[in-house]
């Protein structure tokens, strides 16, 4: 009698998950959203949302086979995919095209594969690029447009929309508008008081309808909260990081705005504005650069609400999403060391629990 | 301008002295870390690494005079350590620990020369003159001195044979990585 | 009745409802069974047979080896012993174990049993400790640890509790659910007698909430002796006994540690029942209860089968594979911590709880992906890891790291590898870095006895020098110099 030795451990069953699934759950629940702001603003944002996703799986595609990796399997679990589509979705939405293509060689090659490739990478690689792309190219990348629906009065039809994309571009001046945490930001400077300027901008309600200039993809809060009640429900992602990101924004925000309401505006203001919903769910979200236990995700949803205050109260930047979340993905490795579980049998420091000396029944 | 070499002097010359008399009165007797890497190594005093026990060996070691890979019966699990120990990078990915072999003695060709007895370093031989000599399995660590030094050839190594109770998992194939 | 959290765990896919309402049957020994020396934790019995001898059904083949945790082996049916071999074992390493080979005469007449404890309920916790153990009674729940040692633990501890394990969390068993259905009465008398040997009469049985039929079988069955049944949720890894005794009572026992020093002792049900038939009977163990079961089997069934029964007689016995295909995988236990066969010719034996055919959809087997570092594992685990971590550091060889953040801890559930969508092989790692981490330890401990031993040695030598030095020394008595030489070698010394 002979046998062979068996090749494998355990377990035989396996629950039907795997990593394309994650990353198409997260594309599914992106779409709403994408296709509520392409049709917002317009032929020239479908056609840079297409270049970026496109130049991101190109990029992908071409740094696995300058190192001999196997270029399929990647490329369909849907990474590059999520990378692509996030990056997109936070651009200016009439930004020219090489600024897409420039994201994606950020994304992929410089923050993703320099790394080592899929789960090595220590930054948000989509927060990466937007945050190379705004410090490089401050005026493109702040360069907000009205909303202007595809088909209506005055939006550009298909022709001038490749020209805007793909052309010479556009005359910044003529067509910009400011999102409304910058012109908050910038009334402020003027000595402007946020009570006042708040009225010129567009009220709460147009706010979470996303009927504003902002972003790509990160106007439609009601687009991108059901999103990302619909990954909870799914269990792509957990409760921790959005709920702590939103309620410490919301918390300290409405503090200070208690306090001073004419230099710091409410937490509802923040709530609506910016990337907020967008980064709370999606972005801050990310599996790879983000802790791994529960108690490790409450502290970092926390660092980033806290940071992304700070940044729009204090720094020079109107918005702080990006920075605040690639500031917390450079503590991740910190907090994921110092926040583990408590091991069964263990006390917190690792000591077996002590032993009952004497029980009564 | 005199005030700065002035300062500079006074700092040099007050570090130095401090150096000076650290060098007296903390000096080390001797390398410590020949003693740590000792503790490191088996310390069966086999001899195989061709140095005549451990203590030489750690000795050769701190002064980087010999491989990491020295100890066949440390194997992989002692390079590494030694390895770390000296802060060296050392591939062992081609490394197979030899198989763990103990020695065995022919009854019916042994003579009771006791030879191989006096040999072994760490008593795993038993036996008196003229009498049928046996080896201990588990104190022999299989340093084959006793194998080269019988006169009739009695003694044999045989490897020690895996069992269902200490046979353990291979490492699973490396993940994909992109 | 209140049942405590527990961290950790995951849903499965139970598929039980393959064999859930297939009542036991009963499987004639066969013409050739192979009785392993050793279906337990701890040392091999020691054959008393020889070949060519005729034996008797339930006469004892292998002793116990006297002073180590060890127990006996009985002969399943009679006949004659045809040799004793180096046969397959049923483990996933390939490596043969020392067989016995039995003959069957196809009579299955029973050889003297003892005599039955009268009553067992007067008899003190020694008698009913000794006859446990020569019956070679073992836990039947997968773990093969004797019974008797377990219940001998009450000199060391102060118990309060016995906790029967009906849980059966692994996906496809459904053969504890079946003894409790069907031999309730007996389980719970084998309980009682257990508490009695441990003096104690608080006595728990934990059923996992997906089985209805036993919680109110035995519910009734135990309730005029003060047995209660305590439903806890269906959570895999419920049937860990650490985690079992920590959702039942709320006491978490340290790490390394037995659910005994907290109090409390569990045994599975169908170890209860064997220890009923050993102490009314006076029957060893000679057959168990098992489940066949999987999407390539032509028919599951739960059914009671003499150890030594090939698993390829059984397969037949159940009409074979499926479409006469081979089957993916054939698993011994349950899918999350069941081990391949390394053939179809390997016996069942007292660990053994049941065979599964499966199909390769069954087993969604996946070439492993990156990881993402999705923490799904970290969520999973029972016993508070981070199973991502130390397989990083496996992977890099640093088995050392891995110790240290804890995969000596690992229960060996599965559950990190069962949940991970970049299918990595978590818990084989862990197994890889276990096994690895205590063949360094045995290997050390045993350098440390050489380099004791070598030592002693070289103190000898010494010594023995220093004598024949000073005897020459006091040879030369008159010389000028005598003792010049010897101080020199004390300093060696």
């Amino acid at each position: 009698m002979s046998g062979y030795q068996s090749d494998r451990r355990g377990p035989f069953t396996h629950a039907a998950v795997s990593v394309s699934r994650t990353m198409l759950t997260v594309v599914a629940a992106l779409i709403p959203a994408t296709l509520f702001n392409g049709w917002l603003f317009g032929w020239p944002a479908i056609f840079l949302f297409a270049v970026t996703v496109g130049a991101c799986l190109a990029v992908e595609a071409g740094c696995l086979a300058l190192q001999g990796k196997p270029v399929r399997p990647a490329l369909n679990d849907g990474s590059a995919l999520v990378t692509g589509w996030l990056l997109a979705m936070t651009l200016p939405p009439w930004a020219p095209w090489w600024i897409g293509a420039l994201g994606a060689v950020f994304a992929i090659c410089l923050a993703k594969h320099l790394y080592g490739g899929l789960g090595q990478n220590v930054f948000n690689p989509a927060m990466v690029a937007r945050v190379a792309l705004l410090v490089s190219f401050p005026v493109v990348m702040t360069a907000f447009v009205a909303p202007a629906p595809l088909f209506s009065a005055g939006a550009p039809g298909f022709l001038q929309s490749l020209h805007i994309t793909f052309g010479a571009g556009y005359s910044l001046d003529s067509i910009s508008a400011a999102s409304a945490l910058g012109f908050v930001k910038t009334e402020l400077s003027r000595g402007v008081p946020v009570t006042q300027s708040i009225n010129q901008i567009p009220d709460l309600f147009d706010m979470m309808t996303g009927y504003r200039p902002g972003s790509m993809g990160e106007t439609a809060g009601w687009l991108i909260l059901p999103g990302g009640l619909y990954l909870l429900w799914r269990r792509i992602i957990s409760w921790h990081i959005p709920v702590m990101l939103t309620g410490t924004l919301f918390a300290v925000a409405s503090l200070f705005h208690l306090i001073d309401p004419d230099r710091y505006s409410s937490g509802l203001f923040h709530l609506v504005s910016g990337a907020t919903l967008l980064g709370a769910f999606f972005i801050a979200t990310d599996y790879v650069t983000s802790p791994v236990s529960k108690p490790g995700q409450l502290v970092y949803g926390f660092g980033c609400g806290l940071l992304i205050w700070v940044i729009r109260s204090f720094a020079g930047y109107p918005e702080g999403m990006a920075f605040a979340v690639l500031l917390m993905n450079g503590m991740t490795p910190l907090i994921d060391h110092h926040f583990r579980p408590r091991t069964f049998g263990r006390t917190r420091k690792g000591e077996p629990l002590p032993v009952p000396v004497k029980r009564t029944p | 301008m005199l005030m700065a070499v002035g300062s500079l002097a006074a700092i040099g010359a007050t570090l130095g002295a401090v150096l000076g008399v650290a060098s007296r009165y903390l000096a080390v007797e001797g390398n410590p870390l020949e003693a740590e890497l000792l503790d490191l190594l088996p310390g069966s005093q086999c001899g195989q690494c061709g140095f005549v026990g451990c203590g030489p060996a750690a000795a050769a070691l701190a002064k980087s005079q010999a491989p990491v890979t020295l100890c066949r019966p440390g194997g992989k699990a002692v390079a590494e350590k030694l390895a770390k120990k000296l802060g060296v990078s050392v591939d062992l990915s081609g490394h197979r620990d030899e198989e763990h072999a103990v020695a065995l003695i022919n009854e019916d060709l042994c003579i009771g020369c006791l030879r191989c007895a006096n040999e072994c370093s760490s008593d795993a031989i038993v036996g008196g003159p003229k009498q049928m000599h046996t080896v201990i399995a588990d104190h022999c660590h299989g340093c084959r001195h006793c194998f080269e030094i019988c006169p009739t050839e009695a003694i044999a190594m045989h490897r020690v044979p895996v069992t269902v109770h200490d046979w353990h998992w291979h490492k699973p194939k490396s993940a994909r990585r992109h | 009745m209140k049942v405590f959290p527990v961290q950790g765990g995951v849903h499965l896919e139970y598929r039980k409802e393959l064999t859930r309402d297939l009542a036991i049957e009963i499987m004639p020994a066969q013409r050739m069974l192979c009785v392993p020396l050793h279906q337990h934790v701890g040392a091999a019995a020691e054959p008393v047979v020889q070949s060519g001898q005729p034996v008797k059904k339930g006469q004892l083949l292998a002793a116990a080896v006297y002073g180590t945790l060890s127990a006996p082996i009985h002969a399943p049916t009679s006949g004659h012993v045809v040799d004793i071999i180096n046969s397959l074992a049923p483990h996933p390493s390939g490596l043969t174990q020392k067989t016995i080979l039995l003959r069957s005469d196809g009579k299955d007449t029973w050889g003297e049993l003892p005599a039955p404890l009268e009553d067992p309920f007067s008899a003190t916790s020694k008698e009913i400790n000794s006859r446990v153990a020569a019956a070679g009674i073992v836990g039947l729940g997968g773990a093969a640890f004797p019974s008797a040692v377990k219940l001998n633990l009450r000199s060391g501890h102060t118990l309060d509790m016995l906790l029967l394990n009906g849980a059966e969390c692994e996906p496809y068993l459904t053969c504890d659910d079946r003894v409790m259905q069907e031999h309730a009465a007996e389980v719970i008398d084998g309980a009682r007698i257990m508490a009695h040997a441990l003096q104690t009469d608080c006595i728990r049985v934990a059923i996992e909430e997906n089985k209805p039929q036993a919680i109110k079988i035995m519910g009734e069955a135990g309730a005029p002796f003060g047995i209660t049944v305590v439903p806890v949720p269906v959570r895999y890894p419920m049937g860990s006994a650490h985690h079992l005794v920590k959702a039942v009572t709320g006491r978490e026992t340290p790490a390394h540690g037995r659910t005994a020093s907290v109090g409390v002792l569990v045994h599975n049900v169908g170890t209860a029942r064997a220890i009923h038939h050993a102490i009314r009977f006076g029957r060893p163990l000679i057959s168990r209860v098992i489940t066949i079961s999987g999407g390539a089997m032509n028919r599951g069934l739960n059914i009671e089968v003499p150890l030594g029964t090939l698993v390829s007689d059984l397969i037949a016995h159940c009409g074979g594979f499926k479409d006469g295909r081979m089957p993916h995988r054939i698993i011994s236990g349950g899918p999350m911590m069941g081990h391949a066969l390394p053939g179809l010719d390997v016996p069942v034996v007292k660990g053994t709880c049941g065979i599964l055919a499966l199909t390769a959809e069954e087993t969604n087997e996946q070439p492993a992906g990156p990881c993402i570092r999705c923490g799904a594992c970290v969520s999973a685990c029972p016993s508070g890891l981070v199973p991502l971590e130390m397989a990083a550091y496996i992977i890099h060889e640093n088995l050392e790291a891995a110790g240290r953040s804890g995969v000596g801890d690992c229960i060996s559930c599965g559950s990190c590898s069962y949940i991970c969508p970049s299918h990595i092989p978590l818990m084989h790692y862990f197994e890889y870095a276990n096994g690895r981490l205590r063949a360094q330890e045995r290997e050390r401990r045993k350098y440390e006895q050489i380099k004791q031993l070598a030592e002693a040695r070289r103190a000898r030598l010494e010594r023995i020098a220093l004598a024949k030095s000073e005897a020459a020394a006091r040879k030369a008595k008159p010389a000028p110099t005598p003792t010049a030489d010897t101080p020199d070698l004390k300093a060696s010394a």
